[in-house]
């Protein structure tokens, strides 16, 4: 265990792993309030052209995918307002065209093959070079000072956006930072994770966290807590078994749902009783319910009772 | 079909502008004309209700008013200020109609509630006094001690009293209403009647949109009905009280309206 922290590759990994830990999910959470999960899918979709571009034009891939991606949102943004009727083919189309110009760039681009956009695709512990931390690092740094900085304003925005905008927030504004958050977010994961399931860990942890928690800031330190269980296990699990690490990552995020729905619903079950024991005493209503269930009560005494009456 | 003013001009209104003045506005949703010529005033500590038919305009009227519907023609002054230059938006209380959609994460009562607080605070943090602020709003609404259950948990008209506390909580001189009562048991709709009772004798101004006018018919001081995107009459509730729960504006067809009538005087 201890012995592969001697690998400078593999510090690197655990360090980028760590960051897209808190950072994915912290972003997600507003994503997934919106009821725009998939949109991280689609982002990681066009940023792989960015990516493909990084190779053909010789730069840094991840600062490359940092601009097209951060483009992308942005469009998608704008459709989702402007683009009403034909907002979710106009996405679709998006989607394809990144998928699809991703791979013709890269095999068009000289040392660009099918196997490192394998690497980009679904991650790679062997892969995060020092240059790429240091754009990770503080990618992480600017995804996380926008969404735990400004937390109540997007909070606000994603639950009632007509609201936000009477109370004066500039909702556009805060609209368009969270899409090129949300892109920064995506190329911070892509060397952990991988382009196609990056959007995994935006949503994952936030659905996993949301089966026990009942406010919005509890299921955020949660959802983050849970980012980082399932990414520094799944490079581990990676190290060992010689997989992909986002494969690891998203199905060891997918049991940790599974296992906290199974925990939580006897929990939620209390909490319902709890409520509802709350709720009866205001009304005069409820006062009739309560005396009704000890008036069955007491007949199912009274039975026991009933014999040595006779 | 005569277009009518909300309040005879100077009749009860003190030296201070009203708080909204819409004049002759218009307003398409999808190319379809909405608002056509709206005239509305509702004055400092008036409490004006919007009554029609659905599609008759009222809930498109009061989005112009916050200015979520742009206007096509017209003119919108709130507090005496040109919408274009108005950013006092703490004095401005909005109550969507509640969406039975939830949103995708829980959030608690004292999360939305605070939510309001930004019309104050904007990107500042919030403090004592905001948290002081929020716990007030849910005590005027009888929600104070609910205050860490998810919204989710709570039932309609529990939620309607969340989206008033949330509006209440920057402490606004205008409440803006969009049916209130809808889906509200009759219990809660009592509470409602009371916290408006209570802003309405504090001063605060207040524009709503209503089916009925139920038990906030004593609150109201003007009555204006709208009819296929016009003003069709304005009216003392006194006098209102028993059209509305049959307005015969809001038929649709001209001739049902004698069927009503006989309804009515029956």
């Amino acid at each position: 265990m201890i012995e592969m922290l001697n690998y400078g590759f593999m510090q690197r990994a655990l360090l980028a792993a760590l960051l897209v830990g808190i950072a994915a999910p912290a972003v997600g959470i507003y994503l997934v309030q919106r009821r725009q999960a998939i949109m991280g899918d689609g982002i990681g979709h066009v940023a792989l052209s960015g990516v493909a571009l990084g190779f053909l034009l010789q730069t840094n891939p991840v600062w490359m995918a940092v601009l097209v991606a951060s483009l992308g949102a942005i469009s998608m943004e704008l459709i989702r307002w402007y683009g009403k009727a034909r907002g979710d083919v106009a996405l679709a189309m998006l989607f394809y065209g990144g998928m699809a110009g991703g791979v013709l760039i890269i095999n068009l681009s000289p040392n660009g093959s099918n196997a490192n956009l394998t690497t980009y695709l679904f991650g790679s512990i062997t892969t995060v070079s020092p240059q790429d931390i240091a754009a990770i690092v503080g990618l992480s740094a600017f995804v996380l000072l926008v969404s735990l900085g400004l937390r109540r304003q997007l909070f606000a925005v994603c639950q009632d956006e007509e609201f936000a905008r009477v109370t004066g927030l500039p909702v556009r504004l805060l609209n368009l930072l969270l899409a090129v958050t949300a892109a920064v977010t995506v190329t911070v994961a892509m060397r952990v994770v991988g382009l196609l399931l990056v959007s995994a860990l935006m949503v994952i942890p936030v659905a996993a966290a949301q089966q026990a928690t009942r406010g919005f800031a509890v299921t955020l330190g949660t959802a983050m807590g849970f980012g980082v269980a399932v990414t520094l296990s799944g490079t581990v699990t990676s190290y060992y078994a010689d997989v992909p690490p986002g494969a690891s990552i998203v199905v060891i995020a997918i049991a940790l749902f599974a296992l906290v729905t199974v925990l939580a619903a006897p929990l939620a079950r209390r909490r319902a009783a709890r409520d509802a024991d709350r709720t009866v005493p205001t009304g005069p209503g409820g006062g009739t319910l309560v005396a009704d269930g000890n008036e069955s009560a007491g007949d199912g005494t009274g039975s026991v009772d009933r014999p040595s009456r006779v | 079909m005569t277009r009518t003013t909300a309040a005879q001009d100077g009749a009860g209104i003190a030296e201070a502008p009203p708080a909204v003045a819409l004049r002759g506005a218009t307003a398409a949703l999808g190319g379809r004309p909405v608002l056509r010529g709206v005239d509305l005033t509702v004055g400092r500590g008036e409490t004006v209700a919007l009554l029609g038919a659905n599609g008759s305009g009222k809930s498109t009227t009061i989005r112009a008013v916050l200015g979520q519907v742009p206007l096509t023609g017209g003119e919108l002054e709130l507090f005496g200020t040109p919408f274009a230059r108005f950013r006092d938006w703490h004095r401005l209380g909005y109550v969507p109609q509640r969406s039975t959609a939830a949103a995708g994460v829980p959030a608690t009562v004292r999360e939305v509630v605070s939510a309001g607080r930004l019309a104050r605070r904007r990107f500042r943090p919030l403090g004592r006094e905001d948290k002081a602020a929020v716990r007030h709003a849910l005590e005027l609404v009888g929600m104070a001690e609910r205050m860490r259950d998810p919204v989710e948990a709570l039932s309609g008209g529990q939620h309607q009293r969340v989206l008033i506390a949330r509006a209440l909580v920057a402490e606004p001189e205008l409440l803006i209403m969009d049916e209130p009562l809808a889906g509200v048991d009759v219990a809660n709709q009592e509470v409602l009647a009371d916290t408006l009772r209570q802003q309405v004798e504090r001063g605060t101004s207040v524009l709503l949109v209503l089916h009925e006018l139920g038990p906030l018919a004593p609150l109201i001081d003007h009555a204006v009905v709208l009819r296929e995107g016009q003003v069709e009459w304005v009216d003392n509730p006194d006098r209102l009280h028993d059209l509305a729960c049959h307005p015969h504006g809001s038929v649709p067809a001209a001739e049902a309206a004698p069927k009503i009538e006989t309804g009515l005087f029956s």
